[in-house]
């Protein structure tokens, strides 16, 4: 059947092609990435170095790993103290729009699952941001579907130029763009970009993205760098846990991040762990082999191999996770969250993407952040 | 004895500057009280006037505010926060942080120095955050820092005093204020720098992270008080070329 497809490594027209290499170095360290492999005395080498090598990362992603659950946690615990102290940053998602082109599997927003499209006005777009920022939050996050046609880019601009008025920081996590559309979007008023490989197994990539501009893998991988060719000055990577082999893909999370760190030393880098949701018309979405151990053991060998990082920690974990994990290893965190179309002033207008499991607001979360002897950040960053 | 910490004109009683970025904000006045801290960094960033958890608003009135440029890649961001600051009513102290590094956290001094000059002429009292070089220092001196600010080590590392003989050549070197700044993780560190002749110490992590903040506070008061009176009183010679000879090589000469 994948035949009559579009070959998923083949760019499409208008898609930006860059010069760069680190999509071969990271899918090579990869496929050789064996993880039955290390063993007890890997993980013990690894952890007991100041500075972890790329080898010790692998160990650490290991099944060989997790009897030292508990020695990873206490020593990512104390990097994420010497690196970040007390401070946990919040932060919400509004979606702006849920019409989508792709047809992604395991999403709800996929163009074949029957749901209810919308997308915000202006007018909503302010009402919306207005609402949120009278919950005392200055960082928000912009979403949309994948398509260009309903929501494009001057749509975001217009949208993101309406943000600043109200947020010190805007972050995008919208579909992947050629470096001088981030140049623009950055110009409106967009700082950070989150763009996930979803699985960086090009197999199971072109197996659950079906349809749609997404489908092109090499797009999707150098986002990123076109991101900070346009002038962003974060970028957040995430392999959404469960849908693939998710050492392998945790693994690959990993380098990408930090070859793109070691390409641009100015860029802020971040983390999400992502793990399948159900969402409607498929509750039985699950992120298989990935239980909350499992997960635990990938955040702590994102801290522990790169201890600069922001980690963020999704509502598609359960309050009692989340909580327990900040300070911990994450550093930031969402409060107040809808993952529907709108729905902080009014009604949701369209459907949501996934099920979340925590839907505490802000001051909720910020009394659990205070009371876990943290300190809840709503500004951190200038726009200069 | 008046023994006062003297940048760009002001004079301070207290020789411990505290960081403020890493703090529950709650437990900031106390760390001040027990350190009996005058001065504390705040990056810019971090204020959020009329907003929640507003960093200015659990700093006490009377303390010098000392607010850095975090966050700034160039000379360029790091003249508009420092504005900004004023603006804000922040004051005219700066420290200058200009950092293009997410990994380290490194200083850049190339684009510190020029941020340095810019400020000064503004009529800033500019205090430049910095990787221990002479030349660099001398460069600042002449841009018109009121003091100079080494790492002993990368931020937040707690590795102490790294860089121990590069700052002690500023120390030896610079007229100005040589004000040890990240790397500090504890009080004997604290206490060596100030033994060796820096004019103050700046921390953060180490106090913000302690299990007790107060007491922690205090332990870095008193090492630092130490470590100057130790200073001002002259340490006992130590010798760098192993001990002294105990039949003279010179016992030989004769008229």
């Amino acid at each position: 059947m994948n035949d009559t497809r579009v070959d998923p490594m083949k760019y499409l027209e208008g898609m930006e092609v860059i010069d760069s290499d680190l999509m071969e170095k990271v899918l090579k360290l990869v496929a050789d990435y064996d993880y039955a492999q290390y063993t007890d005395s890997d993980v013990q080498t690894a952890l007991k170095k100041d500075k972890l090598s790329i080898h010790d990362f692998a160990a650490l992603l290991s099944p060989a790993a997790l009897p030292y659950l508990e020695v990873m946690a206490r020593r990512s615990k104390a990097e994420t103290k010497k690196h970040f102290g007390n401070s946990i940053g919040l932060f919400t998602p509004l979606y702006l729009s849920n019409f989508c082109q792709n047809h992604c599997t395991y999403c709800g927003f996929n163009i074949f699952n029957r749901i209810q499209r919308a997308m915000l006005t202006m007018e909503e777009v302010e009402e919306e941001l207005k609402e949120i920022a009278a919950t005392g939050l200055k960082e928000i996050l912009i979403l949309t579907g994948e398509s260009p046609r309903n929501a494009g880019l001057e749509y975001i601009g217009e949208s993101l130029k309406i943000a600043t008025k109200y947020f010190s920081t805007v972050g995008i996590e919208i579909y992947p763009l050629n470096s001088d559309e981030y140049a623009y979007l950055h110009k409106c008023g967009a700082d950070f970009v989150s763009v996930y490989q979803e699985t960086y197994n090009i197999d199971k990539y072109q197996e659950v993205h079906l349809i749609g501009p997404k489908r092109i893998f090499p797009y999707r991988f150098h986002a990123q760098e076109r991101a900070l060719l346009g002038g962003m000055r974060g970028v957040a990577f995430g392999a959404l846990l469960g849908l693939g082999d998710f050492r392998k893909d945790a693994l690959a999370t990993g380098l990408h991040a930090f070859f793109i760190q070691q390409k641009y030393p100015h860029a802020e880098i971040s983390f999400s762990t992502p793990r399948l949701r159900p969402y409607i018309n498929n509750a039985d979405n699950n992120p298989n082999d990935v239980h909350e151990k499992q997960l635990l053991q990938v955040i702590l060998a994102y801290r522990i191999f790169m201890p600069f990082a922001g980690i963020t920690i999704s509502t598609r974990e359960r309050a009692g996770f989340r909580d327990n994990v900040i300070g911990l290893a994450a550093t930031k965190m969402s409060a107040g969250v809808k993952v529907g179309v709108g729905g902080h002033s009014e009604e949701e207008k369209g459907d949501e993407q996934f099920e979340i499991s925590d839907d505490r607001t802000v001051d909720e979360i910020h009394e659990m952040i205070v009371s876990r002897g943290l300190q809840p950040v709503y500004s951190d960053y200038i726009r200069v | 004895m008046s023994d006062k910490l003297i940048i760009g004109g002001h004079e301070f009683g207290s020789r411990f500057i505290l960081g403020s970025g890493k703090f529950s904000l709650e437990l900031i006045k106390a760390a001040i009280e027990n350190g009996q801290v005058e001065m504390i960094t705040l990056a810019l960033r971090r204020a959020n006037v009329g907003g929640e958890e507003n960093i200015l608003d659990y700093l006490p009135k009377d303390i010098t505010l000392l607010p850095n440029t975090s966050g700034a890649r160039n000379a360029d961001e790091a003249v508009r926060i420092a504005r900004l600051s004023r603006e804000i009513g922040c004051g005219d102290f700066v420290k200058v942080e200009v950092i293009s590094d997410s990994k380290y956290l490194l200083p850049d001094n190339y684009e510190t120095i020029k941020a340095t000059e810019i400020l000064a002429n503004e009529g800033f009292v500019v205090m430049p955050y910095m990787y221990p070089d002479l030349n660099v220092a001398r460069s600042l001196v002449n841009a018109g820092a009121a003091a100079v600010m080494p790492l002993g080590a990368p931020i937040g590392s707690n590795k102490g005093l790294c860089t121990k003989e590069f700052i002690q050549i500023l120390v030896d070197e610079i007229e100005l204020p040589i004000i040890v700044d990240a790397g500090i993780g504890r009080p004997s560190q604290a206490c060596e720098a100030m033994e060796m002749g820096a004019a103050a110490v700046m921390c953060n992590t180490a106090i913000a992270t302690a299990n007790d903040v107060e007491q922690m506070a205090k332990a870095f008061k008193q090492a630092i008080e130490a470590g100057r009176a130790a200073y001002l009183a002259g340490l006992g010679r130590v010798l760098n070329f192993g001990a002294e000879a105990s039949s003279p090589l010179t016992g030989f000469l004769e008229d």
